[in-house]
C-alpha cells in the first residue's frame, strides 16, 4: 500500500471526482469531498515523512520504466509543495458547511465538488509528476476546472473574469506546451531527470533558448508575474468565496513550483543564471510587481481586490527569491509559497466569513465589524500584520531571509526596496484595519459573528501564521535542504 | 526559584495578567472592580518576580533563559544585565503606581473600553520587559515591534478623528523607522558579523570599519523611532491626544525609554563603547542628539498646551539619554542609565498632574491654570518637585543624572556638550517652572463656585505623591542605582 | 539554409500568430476562442511535424520482420491528449459564452466593458 501512495495521491482525488457525480445529494457530496481531501492530506504526510527518512521516491506508473513511462518522482521539493496543496484544501473545504454562496442552481452543487476535486488532483497531479508531458495534462485539469470553480461566483463580472483567465491561462498552457516541444526535439525524452541530463549538451543551440523563453512566459501567464498577472484580480475577486481562498493559495503556488523545476532541474541554475543571466528580467520584474501590488492594492475599495493585488506583490517576493539563486534567496523564496499560503488562505477566509455575515465585500461596508465580529477581524489583523512583516509572525521569516540574500550578494538597494514595500503593505492593511475597528456599524442592521464552522478554519491558517513564525524547523528547514540540494552546491 | 525561572516567570506574569484580565473584565466597559484588583495582582507579581532578580545581577550573576530557535542559528533568548535590569525596574515598577493612578482617571473621567485599556497595558508592559530582557538583537526587536502594536489601541483609545489619525502617525512612523532602518541594520549586522548576541565590547569590532560603522550606527539610531530622535519625533506630540495614564507609564516610562534603551544597549553591546571613541564614530549622534535637545526645549516654550510642553520636554529628556551613549564614555553611559530612572520619576509624575487638572477642572491649556494651585495644592506641589528633578536641580533625583552626564561629556573632551547640557537646564526652568509659579502665585482667573480645595481623585493624587517622593528618595539614595548602572558594559 | 524544406515551421508559425492576433484584436468573445483554437492546432501541428523522420514510415511492424526507421509515433499520441484538452477547453470557453450571453445580452468585448463599467 505504501508503495503506491505516489499514484494513490493522484488517483484518490481524481476518482472521487468521478465518483461525486454519482453523488446527487449536497451534504453528501460534500460530506465525501471533505473526506477525500483529508485523505490526501494523510497520503502527502505520509509521502513527506518517507522522503525524509528514505530520500527521493520514484514511482513507476504502470510498471513501465522511465524514461520510457512516466514517473512520479517525490523529492524534498515534491513533498513540501504537496503538503502545501493538501493541507489548504482540507481546510477549505469543510469551511462553513458549505454555504458559500455559490450561483449554482438546487440541486446542483454535486457538480461544484466534483469540479474542486478535479481541481485538487490536477494540483497534486502537477507537483508528484516527473514527465513534463505529464505536468502539462495536470495543468490543463487544473486550469480547466479553475475556470469552472470561479465561474460559479454570485456576480455574472464571475463569467467574464472566468473568460479572461481562461483566454490568458490557455495561452500560458499552450506556450509551456511549445517549451516542452522544444525541449523534446533537443533532448528525445520527457522525462525530468533524463531532460536534466542530455540538455546541457545542446546547451549551445538556440532552440533551448527559445524552449526556456516559452516555459518561462507560460509559467509566467500562470504564476501571475507582473506584468503577466492582468487575469488574477478579477478571477480572485469574482470567485466564490471560498474558492478564492483556496486558489489564492494554491494555484500560484504550483506554478512557481513548475517554474522552480524549469529552472532548477530541468535547465540547471548555472545556464540560467551565468550563461543566460536570466536574473537580470527577473529581478526588476519581481521589484515592480511588490511595488506597483503594493501601490495599486492601497486604492481598492473591494476587499477581495485588496488582497489579490497584495497576492501580485507577494508572487514577486517570491520570484525575487528565486531570482537571487542563492542558498538564502531560494529559501526565501520556498518558504514564502508555505507562509503566503497561509496568510492568504486565512485572509480570503475572513472575507469569505464577511460575505456570509453582510453580503458584501466593499471595504466601506464593514465599518465597524470589528465590534460585530471581533474574532474574524481579530484574524485578519494577524493576517495583515503577517503580510507586515513583524517579526513572531511568517511574513518575516521570508523577509528575512530575502534580505539576507540580497545583503549576501552586495545588492542593498534590492533589501531597501524590500523593506520599503513592507511599509507600503502597512498602509494598505491599516487602511482596512481602521474602518473595521474605527467607524460605527450601521446600527439597524444585526450582524453576528461568522459561526464556528467558518471561525475554525480560519484560525487554523491564521493561526498557522502565527505557529510558524516562531516554529520555522518544518517549513525554512525543509525549504532550506531543498534551496541546498537544487542549487546543488552553488553559493 | 533558579533565576532562568524568574526571568520566564517576570516577563509572563505580564501576559498572563493581560490574559486574565480580559477574561474577568469581559462583560465590563467601565470601571469594575474586580478586574482592578486583577490588574494589581498582575502588576505586584511582575515586579516581584522582577525584584528578586536584582540580588543576582549585583552579585556578578547574568540569569540567562534560551526558548527556541525561529531561525538558524537565532533563537528567542534573554540575559540579564545591569541595564536591562534597570529598564525591567522602571518599567514594572512604575507600572503600580500608574495602575492605581489609572482607575482613578479612567472612572473619574467615565471612559469606555476600559478593559480593552488595561489589557493592551499589560501586555505592553509584557513587552517592555522582553526588551529589557533581550540577549540578541532579534529578541529585541520582536518584542520592539510587539510594543507598538500592543500600544496601538492605547494611543487610539478615544477613537475620535483625532485618536486615528493620531494613531496613524504614531503608527507610520514607528513601523516605517523599524522596518526600513532598524530591521536593515540587524540584518546587516547579522551578516557581517555572523551574530546578533550582545557582548560587551560590541560585536562589530573586528568586522566592519569606516563608513560602513557609521552607516550602520546611523540605521540603528533612526530606526529606534521610539526615542524620538529628530526627525522621527512627531509621533510623540501626536500620542498625546491618548488618555493621560497612557500619555504617563507609555510616552514617559515604558515606550520611549524602550528607544533609548534601545540605542544605549546597540551602543554598548552591538559597537561597544571603545570601538566607537577609536574611530570616533558617534560624534555626529552627539551633535544629533545635542540639536534635539535644544530644538525640543524651544519648541516646548511655545506650546500653552500642558500636555504638548510636556511631550516636547519628554523629546528633550530622550535626548540627554541618547546624548549619554553618543559620548561614549564609562561615565556618560552611566549618566544615561541613571537618566532613564530619573527622568522616569519625574515626567511620570508631570503627567499624572496633568492628568489629575484635567480630571478636577477640565483645564488642558497652562494659561488656564492661573491659581490652580489654590484647588490642587497636592497636585501642583508634586509638579514643583518633579519640575525642579527634571531641571536637574538637588534635592531631586535629576541631579544625579545631569551630574553625570556633564561628567561624562567633560571626560570625553566635548565641552561644546557641556554647554548644551547647561542651556538646557536653563531652558527646562523657563517652561517648566512658569506653570507652577502662574498655580500659587496668581489669583484664580473666574470665582470657583465653592472654593477650597477641589483635587483629582484619590487614587490619582495618592500615585502622584509616591512618585513625586520617589524623585525625592532617588536623590537621598541613589547608590542602588548608581551600583546598576556603573556595572553596564561588563558582563 | 533550406528555408523551402522547413516550410512546416513555417506553417506553424504564421498559424500561431493568426490565432494570437485573433484572441488580442478581436473583440467578439467566439472569436476568441476561434483564435484559441487556430492557436493550440498550430501547436499540434508542430508537434507533429516534429515526428516525422525522413525516410521513416509509419510505426507499424510488417510481416516479415522490422523495417530500419520509422517516424517517431510519441509526438502523436502526446497530441492525442493535446487535442483532447483543446477540445475541453473551447467547450468551457463556449458554455461560458453562452451564460455571458444570457447575462449581458451581449459577446463583445467593448459592449462587455460598457455594462461593466456602468454599474460598478
Amino acid at each position: 500500500m505504501i508503495e503506491q501512495l505516489p499514484a494513490l495521491q493522484v488517483v484518490l482525488p481524481l476518482f472521487s471526482a468521478l465518483l461525486c457525480l454519482l453523488i446527487r445529494n449536497k451534504t453528501a457530496s460534500r460530506l465525501f469531498a471533505v473526506a477525500v481531501s483529508w485523505g490526501c492530506l494523510a497520503i502527502a504526510l505520509i509521502l513527506l515523512q518517507t522522503v525524509q527518512e528514505s530520500g527521493i521516491i520514484s514511482y513507476h506508473l504502470g510498471g513501465w520504466f522511465p524514461p520510457l513511462g512516466i514517473e512520479y518522482r517525490i523529492d524534498l521539493l515534491n513533498a513540501y509543495v504537496l503538503i502545501i496543496v493538501a493541507m489548504i484544501s482540507a481546510v477549505v473545504l469543510p469551511f462553513g458547511f458549505g454555504h458559500w454562496g455559490l450561483s449554482i442552481p438546487e440541486g446542483r452543487e454535486y457538480l461544484f465538488y466534483c469540479a474542486f476535486l478535479l481541481c485538487i488532483s490536477g494540483l497534486l497531479g502537477i507537483t508528484i509528476t516527473g514527465d513534463v508531458f505529464n505536468v502539462f495534462v495536470f495543468l490543463e485539469i487544473t486550469s480547466l476546472s479553475s475556470y469552472a470553480l470561479i465561474a460559479m461566483g454570485r456576480s455574472r463580472r464571475a463569467l467574464r473574469a472566468a473568460f479572461t483567465y481562461l483566454v490568458m491561462g490557455t495561452v500560458g498552457g499552450t506556450f509551456i506546451l511549445i517549451g516542452i516541444g522544444m525541449m523534446y526535439l533537443e533532448t528525445g525524452t520527457l522525462n525530468m531527470v533524463d531532460i536534466a541530463n542530455r540538455l546541457p549538451l545542446a546547451y549551445g543551440s538556440r532552440t533551448v533558448l527559445v524552449a526556456f523563453a516559452f516555459l518561462t512566459v507560460g509559467v509566467g501567464i500562470k504564476l501571475a508575474v507582473f506584468p503577466l498577472h492582468h487575469w488574477l484580480p478579477n478571477a480572485y475577486c469574482y470567485a466564490p468565496a471560498a474558492v478564492s481562498a483556496f486558489l489564492a493559495a494554491t494555484a500560484t503556488k504550483v506554478s512557481y513550483y513548475v517554474l522552480v523545476r524549469v529552472i532548477f532541474t530541468l535547465f540547471g541554475a548555472a545556464y540560467i543564471f551565468e550563461t543566460l543571466r536570466f536574473h537580470v528580467l527577473l529581478i526588476p520584474l519581481s521589484l515592480l510587481a511588490m511595488f506597483v501590488g503594493s501601490a495599486v492594492a492601497i486604492y481598492q475599495t473591494n476587499i477581495k481586490r485588496l488582497l489579490a493585488y497584495s497576492s501580485i506583490a507577494q508572487i514577486g517576493y517570491m520570484t525575487l527569491g528565486l531570482s537571487f539563486a542563492s542558498i538564502n534567496g531560494l529559501t526565501g523564496g520556498l518558504v514564502h509559497l508555505f507562509n503566503h499560503a497561509l496568510m492568504k488562505g486565512g485572509l480570503f477566509l475572513v472575507a469569505a466569513s464577511v460575505m456570509h455575515s453582510i453580503a458584501s465585500n466593499e471595504i466601506d461596508d464593514m465599518r465597524g465589524l470589528g465590534r460585530k465580529m471581533p474574532f474574524t477581524m481579530a484574524a485578519f489583523v494577524l493576517g495583515g500584520l503577517s503580510l507586515i512583516g513583524v517579526p513572531g509572525t511568517v511574513g518575516f521569516i521570508s523577509k528575512w531571509y530575502l534580505i539576507v540574500a540580497a545583503l549576501e550578494k552586495g545588492w542593498y538597494p534590492i533589501a531597501v526596496l524590500i523593506l520599503l514595500s513592507s511599509f507600503l503593505a502597512v498602509i494598505y492593511v491599516w487602511r482596512a484595519v481602521e474602518i473595521f475597528f474605527f467607524r460605527e456599524p450601521d446600527a439597524e442592521t444585526v450582524i453576528k459573528e461568522a459561526p464556528l464552522s467558518m471561525l475554525i478554519p480560519t484560525w487554523i491558517l491564521i493561526g498557522g501564521t502565527l505557529f510558524f513564525g516562531l516554529q520555522t524547523g518544518w517549513t525554512a528547514g525543509v525549504a532550506s535542504s531543498v534551496a541546498d540540494s537544487l542549487l546543488g552546491g552553488l553559493p | 526559584m533558579t533565576p532562568d525561572q524568574l526571568i520566564a516567570l517576570s516577563i509572563l506574569s505580564p501576559a498572563i495578567g493581560a490574559l486574565a484580565i480580559a477574561v474577568i473584565g469581559r462583560n465590563d466597559d467601565g470601571g469594575h472592580t474586580p478586574r482592578d484588583i486583577m490588574t494589581i495582582v498582575a502588576t505586584l507579581f511582575t515586579f516581584g518576580f522582577v525584584v528578586q532578580l536584582v540580588g543576582p545581577v549585583m552579585a556578578g550573576d547574568r540569569p540567562e533563559l534560551s526558548l527556541f530557535e525561529i531561525l538558524p542559528g537565532l533563537a528567542i533568548a534573554f540575559k540579564v544585565e545591569p541595564l536591562g535590569m534597570l529598564f525591567a525596574l522602571v518599567a514594572s515598577g512604575l507600572w503600580i503606581p500608574t495602575s492605581i493612578y489609572s482607575f482613578g482617571y479612567m472612572r473619574g473621567h467615565h471612559e469606555h473600553h476600559q478593559t480593552r485599556f488595561f489589557v493592551c497595558f499589560a501586555i505592553a508592559i509584557f513587552a517592555a520587559l522582553g526588551i529589557a530582557f533581550a540577549r540578541n538583537l532579534l529578541t529585541l526587536f520582536l518584542f520592539y515591534e510587539l510594543l507598538t502594536f500592543s500600544t496601538y489601541p492605547l494611543v487610539t483609545h478615544a477613537g475620535s478623528e483625532k485618536a486615528v489619525k493620531a494613531g496613524r502617525s504614531y503608527l507610520g512612523i514607528l513601523v516605517f523607522t523599524s522596518v526600513s532602518f532598524l530591521l536593515l541594520a540587524i540584518v546587516w549586522t547579522w551578516q557581517t558579523t555572523g551574530t546578533l548576541e550582545f557582548r560587551p565590547g560590541g560585536i562589530v569590532d573586528g568586522h566592519l570599519e569606516g563608513t560602513p560603522v557609521f552607516l550602520l550606527l546611523a540605521l540603528f539610531v533612526f530606526g529606534t523611532g521610539k526615542a524620538a530622535l529628530m526627525p522621527f519625533h512627531r509621533w510623540l506630540p501626536a500620542a498625546m491626544v491618548a488618555p493621560t495614564p497612557v500619555s504617563a507609564l507609555l510616552h514617559a516610562v515604558a515606550v520611549v525609554k524602550a528607544g533609548v534603551f534601545t540605542i544605549l544597549k546597540v551602543i554598548v553591546y552591538v559597537f561597544g563603547i571603545d570601538f566607537l571613541t577609536d574611530g570616533n564614530y558617534a560624534l555626529w549622534l552627539c551633535y544629533a542628539a545635542g540639536f534635539t535637545l535644544i530644538s525640543a526645549s524651544l519648541v516646548a516654550l511655545t506650546k500653552d498646551n500642558l500636555k504638548a510642553r510636556l511631550a516636547y520636554s519628554t523629546i528633550s529628556q530622550l535626548s540627554y539619554i541618547v546624548l549619554g551613549a553618543a559620548l561614549a564614555t564609562k561615565t556618560s553611559v552611566l549618566g544615561g542609565g541613571m537618566h532613564i530612572v530619573m527622568h522616569a520619576m519625574g515626567k511620570i509624575t508631570l503627567f499624572f498632574c496633568a492628568g489629575a487638572i484635567m480630571v478636577a477642572s477640565h483645564k488642558t491649556e497652562i494659561s488656564d491654570m492661573k491659581g490652580i494651585g489654590r484647588q490642587m495644592p497636592f497636585t501642583m506641589f508634586a509638579f514643583f518637585i518633579a519640575s525642579l528633578s527634571i531641571i536637574g536641580l538637588p534635592p531631586l533625583g535629576g541631579a544625579w543624572s545631569k551630574w553625570y552626564l556633564v561628567l561624562g561629556a567633560l571626560e570625553a573632551g566635548q565641552l561644546v556638550m557641556v554647554g548644551v547640557l547647561v542651556v538646557s537646564s536653563l531652558l527646562n526652568i523657563a517652561y517648566l517652572l512658569p506653570i507652577v509659579v502662574n498655580a500659587f502665585f496668581y489669583p484664580a482667573a473666574e470665582v470657583q463656585i465653592g472654593d477650597g480645595i477641589k483635587e483629582a481623585p484619590i487614587a490619582c493624587v495618592a500615585s502622584l505623591l509616591v512618585t513625586a517622593s520617589g524623585c525625592l528618595i532617588l536623590f537621598l539614595y541613589p547608590g542602588f542605582f548608581l551600583d546598576l548602572a556603573q556595572m553596564i558594559g561588563e558582563f | 539554409m533550406q528555408w523551402l524544406g522547413l516550410w512546416h515551421y513555417w506553417a506553424v508559425i504564421i498559424l500561431m500568430m493568426i490565432g494570437l492576433y485573433i484572441v488580442i484584436a478581436r473583440g467578439n468573445l467566439v472569436k476568441k476562442v476561434m483564435g484559441l483554437s487556430i492557436f493550440q492546432v498550430s501547436v499540434i501541428m508542430f508537434y507533429v511535424s516534429i515526428g516525422k523522420i525522413e525516410g521513416g514510415t509509419a510505426p507499424i511492424i510488417p510481416e516479415g520482420g522490422y523495417q530500419l526507421v520509422y517516424s517517431n509515433p510519441l509526438p502523436h499520441v502526446l497530441m492525442l491528449t493535446a487535442i483532447v484538452v483543446g477540445i475541453s477547453t473551447t467547450a468551457l470557453a463556449l458554455a461560458l459564452i453562452v451564460r455571458i450571453q444570457e447575462a449581458y445580452g451581449t459577446v463583445e468585448d467593448d459592449e462587455l466593458n460598457k455594462i461593466d463599467g456602468a454599474s460598478s
